[in-house]
């Protein structure tokens, strides 16, 4: 049992923690939370569904496929329900502009799609075991994206840029960076990442509309405990979340899992606004 | 003092203090009448449609105060359906208790709903804007999660019969019409709030946060207050909404409906009653039109949502705001009249001096101020100049509270201040760098939330509109018409903020600062965008509202006004004092005139 709660969880673990990467991608780039990231985790397992199972195109076609579906899709969250509104940041209409087109997506696929939770096919075709591919698969991706976040951030130019972006929006453009460029770029590297976490996590949690809701709040959770922007305070976050949630879930059972990682939640940040290894607040006149 | 403001009429202020309020009434008149009416050519179906906009209205009022007038991006506020419906269905049934008569299982889930709208509410005191939205997002999760494996008691996925109400509300009509007076009450009641000193505080936490916080408002006391209210009433909803469904599941209660309410409220507009119930009714009805189209309500939904935040930020309010539509007159000044000030600030306030001894604060590693001595008279003024970054603004948020210092102490009459308190109820008042103003209120709405805290009545008597509430009103009115004439914008009282200049707003705001009657008024750059003529008045408004016995605190950089109003200079650099003394000594004093005014 300890075994199947440990595996489970660091595998939900994993996909929250993309979630949440994918959250700070975005917001990096921009200064704004966008509820579009769950949506984008939900579109990764569907979209894979769609091109893979509904459409029998090979695995490896509909993983691009689908990658590139989250993309355009992250392009999309930018141009229409960010850029417009970021002249006005403080007033916070980015919370419901990407609200609506987290909705909007989310309704589309529901309608078009299906209501009911499909099956995700299986990538490959080896047999089950222990420790199955749907376990293995999002801790690879997860992995895999930590690698590559880093080396893009550390070793390329765009990747410096990116930071440079993230550090001091006003200085970057100074320099001649192209910001908006730039902010495409983070936005669509936001899609893949997140439609990667749907994909990778397919098996599991099935081509389901529901998922988004559900992964845009879980997957926000760590990012509110690692504190924004920190995708490794995010990624520790996001295997205790997935572990603790599991644990939850063997002993006292679902519902009541929910209830007790939400409490959680609620208590840590109302203790620590700023996450647990967060920074202070900014200035106020 | 009353009396000597009816001596002292500032000119012109009559029938310009806000439109008729019967022309503010009537578009609710003629609902109400239409709503008392509708049985006379309403079918059957058409009944059900128009009594659950009632049931909808009695939560989206209250959710109004905390989405449109308090700015809290509540999205999951459907929890508290869940929990009303549920209470009072459960009750009903008798699955705990032995069976209640329903009235009492709606009070009883009032009372539920109030705490638990207390309890999803809180964590907006603390949390931003996102992690407030997404923390409601998961309560409304949770609760029907609750629902659906509380078996014994809410009956899980087979779900639990709504409650009925006795004659003469059991028949269709008679339900409509109980639904129908709630709704009405409710609009009632947010009427009244949204007129009195809370529903511009909320307005003011909502635009202008720190002003809120300078005026007095305390933001926990008022959202808590709101949230009380505002969950209280969603229960109450839920409860009918129970009755309405007559048989009730946790599927029932998706996040359709939550956004459904949160959107009528962004699609009325925000700080507007008159807005989002007509974007009620209207989100009600609108799919009845389209029947191919209900599978895609939410998407529609949705759609509305997107085009209103990016083309009419103002919804629906903004839309009907004809009054708002006329042109201003284009050539006006700002004539003050100094000579209301004494009727308005009364005797002068004997408050002894404010000092700062040894103050000292720092941001990070940058020393802000450092060892800061300063003290302001009654009856003087005082000016701090410097060069920018010399610790003149952080010195006013110091005194302001809004930073408690590292090191020294501020003493106020010889007794050394509170760290952090809310330095209004010492009646220290301020105005700031850039004009924090609630643009879509009116200036004498304003200038009003600068008042606040002299009201008595509480937070129910607003509610009921009873006498104290009215007592408060006329005087907060009056008090702010005598204000506004004395900085000279009194032909400006009924227009919306956001539409003045930006000179006006600097006066908007002292106005708004005298209405504290402050003993100390500190001023953050107030000549900055000024016309040279508009210096030389605010020049002497503010010499006038020393010698009505107010301390005043100016940060400037226009050196002339200066050297022209203060008794006294302290020049700040780095954060320390570089020069202190008369105008005539710092004018002369060669480091100044070396580091900072130039030869």
């Amino acid at each position: 049992m300890v075994e199947s709660i440990v595996s489970t969880g660091l595998a939900i673990g994993c996909i929250y923690a993309l979630i949440a990467i994918t959250y700070n991608v975005m917001f990096s780039a921009s200064r704004v939370f966008s509820f579009t990231a769950g949506t984008l985790g939900m579109l990764g397992g569907v979209l894979g569904s769609l091109f893979i199972a509904r459409m029998g195109l090979p695995v490896a076609v509909g993983f691009l496929l689908a990658l590139a579906g989250g993309a355009v899709i992250g392009i999309v969250t930018e141009i229409v329900a960010v850029r417009p509104v970021l002249k006005s940041l403080d007033q916070h209409l980015y919370v419901l502009s990407t609200l609506a087109l987290a909705l909007m997506i989310q309704q589309f696929t529901a309608i078009e799609w299906s209501t009911e939770p499909q099956p995700f096919p299986r990538l490959f075709d080896i047999a089950r075991g222990g420790f199955d591919q749907q376990f293995w698969l999002p801790m690879l991706a997860c992995a895999a994206v930590i690698v590559g976040l880093e080396l893009l951030y550390r070793r390329t130019l765009i990747g410096h840029a990116f930071l440079a972006i993230a550090e001091d929006n006003f200085a970057a453009r100074a320099l001649g960076l192209p910001e908006r460029g730039l902010r495409m770029a983070s936005f669509a590297l936001a899609g893949v990442i997140g439609a990667l976490a749907g994909f990778a996590g397919g098996e599991m949690l099935l081509a389901f509309f529901a998922n988004a809701p559900m992964l845009t709040f879980y997957g926000f959770v760590p990012v509110a405990l690692g504190g924004m922007g920190n995708n490794r305070g995010a990624v520790v976050a996001g295997l205790l979340l997935g572990l603790f949630q599991q644990a939850a879930n063997f002993l006292v059972g679902g519902i009541f899992a929910s209830v007790a990682v939400f409490t959680v939640f609620i208590i840590v940040l109302l203790a620590r606004p700023e996450g647990l290894a967060g920074a202070s607040l900014p200035r106020r006149v | 003092m009353d009396t000597q403001a009816t001596q002292l009429r500032p000119r012109r202020a009559d029938g310009l203090g806000a439109a008729s309020p019967f022309n503010a009434a009537l578009p609710f008149l003629a609902l109400l009448v239409v709503g008392i009416a509708f049985p006379l050519f309403g079918g059957g179906y058409w009944g059900v449609i128009a009594t659950r906009a009632c049931v909808y209205w009695v939560l989206v009022s209250g959710l109004n105060l905390v989405v449109g007038f308090a700015g809290q991006i509540a999205i999951g506020w459907v929890a508290l359906l869940t929990l009303g419906a549920y209470t009072t269905s459960v009750l009903v049934a008798g699955n705990v208790t032995p069976a209640l008569p329903p009235y009492l299982a709606l009070a009883i889930a009032a009372v539920v709903g109030a705490v638990f709208g207390l309890i999803v509410g809180l964590p907006a005191l603390r949390l931003r804007t996102f992690y407030f939205a997404i923390t409601t997002l998961g309560f409304a999760t949770i609760v029907t999660q609750v629902a659906l494996a509380w078996q014994s008691v809410t009956g899980g996925g087979v779900g639990v019969a709504g409650p009925v109400f006795p004659e003469p509300f059991s028949s269709q009509w008679g339900f409509y019409y109980f639904c129908f007076g709630l709704a009405a009450i409710c609009t009632w009641m947010t009427m009244n709030i949204a007129a009195s000193r809370f529903g511009r505080a909320l307005t003011a936490i909502r635009d202008a946060e720190v002003a809120a916080e300078a005026s007095g408002i305390s933001k926990s006391t008022l959202l808590g207050t709101v949230f009380l209210f505002s969950g209280a009433v969603a229960a109450v909803s839920g409860g009918l909404f129970a009755s309405l469904q007559s048989y009730i599941t946790p599927d029932a209660f998706t996040l359709d409906l939550s956004i459904l309410f949160f959107i009528a409220i962004l699609i009325g507009g925000r700080g507007s009653i008159l807005g989002p119930l007509l974007g009620t009714i209207l989100l009600t009805v609108l799919p009845e039109f389209a029947a191919p189209l209900v599978a895609w309500s939410t998407f529609l939904y949705a759609v509305l949502l997107l085009v209103i935040v990016l083309a009419i930020p103002g919804g629906i309010a903004e839309i009907l705001d004809f009054k708002n539509r006329r042109p201003l007159e284009s050539d006006r000044a700002i004539v003050p009249q100094p000579d209301l000030l004494g009727p308005l600030l009364g005797a002068a306030p004997n408050a002894g001096a404010l000092t700062l001894e040894q103050v000292a604060l720092s941001f990070g590693g940058v020393q802000a101020i450092d060892g800061l001595d300063l003290e302001i008279r009654p009856g003087q003024v005082h000016g701090l100049i410097g060069p920018n970054g010399s610790g003149k603004t952080t010195t006013l948020n110091v005194i302001s509270g809004y930073y408690a210092p590292k090191r020294g102490t501020i003493r106020l009459n010889g007794a050394a201040m509170p760290a952090l308190h809310r330095r209004a109820y010492m009646r220290i008042a301020r105005t700031f760098q850039t004009p924090r103003i609630v643009g879509s209120a009116s200036v004498l709405e304003n200038v009003m939330i600068g008042g606040t805290i002299d009201g008595k009545g509480t937070f129910v008597e607003s509610l009921l509109s009873l006498p104290r509430h009215r007592r408060d009103e006329a005087m907060l009115r009056d008090t702010a018409v005598l204000a506004l004439a004395a900085v000279g914008l009194e032909q400006l009282a009924a227009v919306r903020a956001d539409r003045l200049q930006h000179s006006e707003l600097r006066f908007t705001e002292i106005a708004r600062a005298l209405m504290l009657r402050p003993a100390f008024l500190l001023l953050d750059e107030p000549a900055a965008g000024l016309s040279a003529e508009e210096i030389g008045r605010l020049g002497a408004l503010i010499l006038a509202i020393a010698r009505a016995g107010t301390g005043v605190l100016v940060v400037e950089h226009h050196p002339d006004l200066i050297f022209d109003i203060c008794h006294h200079v302290t020049v700040l650099n780095l954060g320390k004092i570089l020069a202190a003394g008369t105008p005539a000594e710092i004018r002369a004093h060669r480091e100044v005139v070396n580091a900072y005014l130039g030869a």
